[in-house]
């Protein structure tokens, strides 16, 4: 059968299983855009090609699927430039298509042309241009294995155009992915491995770091089985979230720059750790130098570029996560943990302060309150997309999520933005969950443009703005370590609510605790998306704190005297 | 300095791949030599890294990840040959020359072009020895010099081979 590369392509995306593509036309990919057109793939229009990113990245995360973005070349393709390195930071598997001048322009500065290759490198897990039709289907189909297998990561692949134009034979059996063969390493070392047994049943105050590489490896079961197997405790990432339940009482939360303080405590002060699906990021560990000084390491992680990066381990196991748990498990000999166990019960105990139980009940909006109703109310079970910044970490705090893939964040680039699109992007990958959005109000103004993508698909997601009108994250930077020079973070925003309803959607504004429950009861129940402008406290801040660089142990606290009220009045 | 060897697709933007992840862990490449093999889809490098044991770990593990490498090696504690060549054209007058053929003789370089008013001196070996035949070639004046780079090559049955339909591994094949 002869086809276009355009329709080749639209073809083999089908057959890879692909239902949604978010995406911008333009000059360079038109010919694909006609196919499409005939295809039965469905084509989410954005506003801006990041938000294409994002909608597939947020769509990938919602499913361990891949995502797919489309755009045109030049402009288009360099706007993809902060989502497509969003996806590479936190491991997603997206697969960007952009599309590219003829062949023979290449290298001319034509008109949109842009090496968008040469730009994507080092923030792709792979990119390649494609300039016969006769390699469109091997590529793509090759794009999909890249993306997602092993650690995941975007692929981009650049479409010339005279290769969309150009028709040949599109045999699907003959363009089977060609990969080069890759040396198999000996990964599964018995020293290391038997050292890792060792330590695991003599160690006396052991922790495990469940990080994200869990739940891209599916070992969620597993995973639950190993730590009642080694009764040791959890720490979480804030990627890692979901992939144990934060009801569970061996899950202690989330660890690092604005990790509970008994965790941090706790880590500091055992003997092992465990480390599973993580990279030791600098927010999760502060300063190396003082980093669990007393704890030998064991490490479980796929990327072998990984191990000793940041924290040298005595044990590295390197492989698939559900894999390696399920090789050390029947080696483990049943310890017992109950002297340290109790030891973080103490811990914990002097760290209610930070509870939010002790926010004066004053009729004034704080953002934990916020957040802490909207879990209660969805019982914990929402999809929740989160921005990047104080929000993001009270939504770590006080949203606990019991399900893997229900918190969706940015957490190695920290892309404000994200929050909007990667939501509408879970929903085209979960259309029967409710998904809320919870942003901020400086990252909101970066993507709002997409609320005209909501009305145009016609979907149902919920709008959480928690507005305090500053850049709160870096007005907080600036109040402990810059002696509160509010410099270019007090921010005017439009009335969201107004701005909604421009986009013909709902919008509310809330100014005081008792209107929050009521109106999110009254958001879920909407069959359509309602925007909700929560006018929080202007200078609250996240406790508690790790400043950067320094110890894990060494936390800003929240100060006893209640916060300086700072809401507007009504 | 660190030593790896990498076997990569020989293909168009494999070598900037191969550079840009240097430059993106702030490694600085000393030598960076590449060529085909028997086969000819597969081309050999050899990169010579400014940078300590934990460097050269992580340069290897990173380099295995580029989907165009099939294999990368850190190969600086194993037992190797390495080889750089270079040419070397230098001042030679009438009074001068027969010093310099006595020089050339002992460091077992060969002279491989000659004119009324120079030579060029071909030399290969170990980077020491070419540094050496530099150093007293300098008196006489250099006036211009290129260098291969280093090659390098594990020695005995250690071996390191990709593996691919066209290169079988071969049955002492070590594995690291």
């Amino acid at each position: 059968m002869k086809l276009t590369g355009a329709e080749i392509l639209c073809e083999s995306l089908t057959k890879l299983g692909v239902q949604h593509i978010f995406g911008y036309p333009g000059g360079a990919i038109l010919p694909v855009y006609d196919a499409l057109g005939k295809s039965k793939l469905h084509h989410v229009l954005v506003r801006h090609e990041q938000g294409a990113t994002h909608m597939a990245d947020g769509y990938a995360r919602a499913t361990g699927g891949v995502g797919v973005a489309m755009a045109t070349s030049g402009p288009g393709a360099t706007n993809m430039v902060t989502g497509i390195a969003t996806a590479m930071l936190d491991s997603s598997p997206v697969v960007c298509i952009t599309g590219q001048v003829s062949s023979k322009l290449l290298g001319s500065d034509a008109f949109q042309e842009i090496d968008i290759t040469g730009i994507t490198m080092p923030i792709t897990k792979h990119n390649v241009v494609v300039s016969r039709a006769e390699d469109i289907a091997r590529t793509v189909r090759e794009a999909f294995v890249i993306a997602n297998t092993g650690r995941p990561g975007p692929v981009l692949v650049d479409i010339t155009k005279d290769a969309q134009q150009a028709s040949c034979e599109f045999d699907w059996e003959a363009s089977t992915p060609k990969l080069p063969q890759k040396r198999v390493r000996n990964n599964h070392n018995q020293v290391e491995f038997d050292r890792a047994i060792e330590l695991l049943n003599t160690a006396k105050r052991p922790i495990i770091l469940a990080g994200r590489g869990i739940m891209l490896s599916g070992a969620m079961r597993a995973f639950e089985q190993f730590v009642r197997t080694c009764d040791i405790p959890v720490a979480m990432t804030l990627l890692g979230i979901g992939c144990f339940p934060a009801s569970d009482p061996m899950n202690l939360g989330m660890m690092g720059m604005h990790g509970e303080a008994w965790v941090n405590h706790a880590i500091q002060e055992s003997d092992l750790l465990i480390a599973v699906g993580m990279r030791f990021d600098d927010r999760v560990t502060g300063d190396l130098r003082t980093y669990a000084k007393g704890a030998r390491k064991i490490h479980i992680e796929i990327d072998r570029a990984e191990i000793n990066k940041n924290v040298k381990v005595d044990a590295a196991l390197i492989g698939d996560a559900r894999e390696m748990l399920e090789k050390l498990m029947p080696h483990i000999v049943n310890p017992d943990r109950g002297p340290w166990l109790a030891h973080i019960k103490e811990l914990k105990g002097d760290s209610a302060v930070r509870d939010i139980q002790s926010l004066p009940d004053n009729g004034h909006l704080y953002a934990a309150h916020v957040i802490n109703d909207l879990w209660k109310e969805t019982r914990g079970e929402a999809i929740v997309v989160t921005d990047v910044g104080q929000h993001q970490m009270w939504e770590a705090q006080y949203y606990h999520h019991n399900q893997p893939r229900t918190l969706i964040t940015s957490g190695g680039l920290g892309t404000m933005g994200f929050a909007l699109p990667a939501a509408i992007g879970a929903k085209f990958a979960k259309p029967d969950s409710e998904v809320w959005v919870v942003v901020g109000d400086g990252g909101f103004q970066m993507t709002m443009c997409e609320l005209a993508t909501i009305v145009q698909e016609k979907i149902n997601i919920k709008i959480a703005i928690i507005n305090n009108g500053y850049l709160g994250m870096v007005r907080q930077w600036q109040e402990f370590f810059y002696d509160k020079r509010y410099v270019a973070t007090p921010l005017v925003a439009p009335d969201f609510a107004a701005l909604a309803n421009a986009f013909g959607i709902r919008g509310e504004r809330i100014t005081t605790r008792g209107d929050v429950l009521p109106t999110i009861r009254s958001a879920r129940e909407s069959k359509e998306t309602v925007l909700i402008d929560f006018r929080v406290e202007q200078e609250d801040s996240v406790y508690p704190m790790v400043p950067a660089g320094a110890s894990l142990h060494e936390m800003i606290r929240r100060p006893n005297n209640p916060l300086v009220e700072t809401a507007t009045e009504p | 300095m660190q030593t790896l060897v990498a076997y990569v697709e020989n293909k168009p933007g494999v070598l900037n791949r191969v550079s840009s992840l240097a430059r993106r862990l702030a490694i600085n490449i000393d030598s960076l030599t590449v060529g085909p093999t028997d086969d000819p889809q597969i081309a050999r490098m050899t990169i010579v890294a400014h940078t300590d044991e934990k460097g050269g770990h992580r340069l290897e593990a990173s380099l295995e990840k580029l989907v165009d490498v099939l294999l990368a090696e850190n190969i600086s504690e194993r037992s190797l040959l390495e080889r750089d060549l270079a040419l070397i054209k230098v001042l030679a007058d009438q009074q001068s020359r027969p010093h310099l053929m006595e020089l050339i003789k002992v460091f077992r370089a060969r002279v491989v072009d000659v004119a009324p008013e120079s030579l060029i001196i071909e030399v290969s070996g170990t980077v020491d020895k070419i540094d050496g035949l530099l150093e007293v070639l300098r008196p006489f004046g250099v006036l211009e010099m290129a260098r291969s780079g280093r090659i390098s090559m594990t020695r005995g049955g250690d071996l390191l081979r990709p593996l691919t339909a066209s290169t079988a591994p071969a049955p002492t094949l070590v594995t690291r």
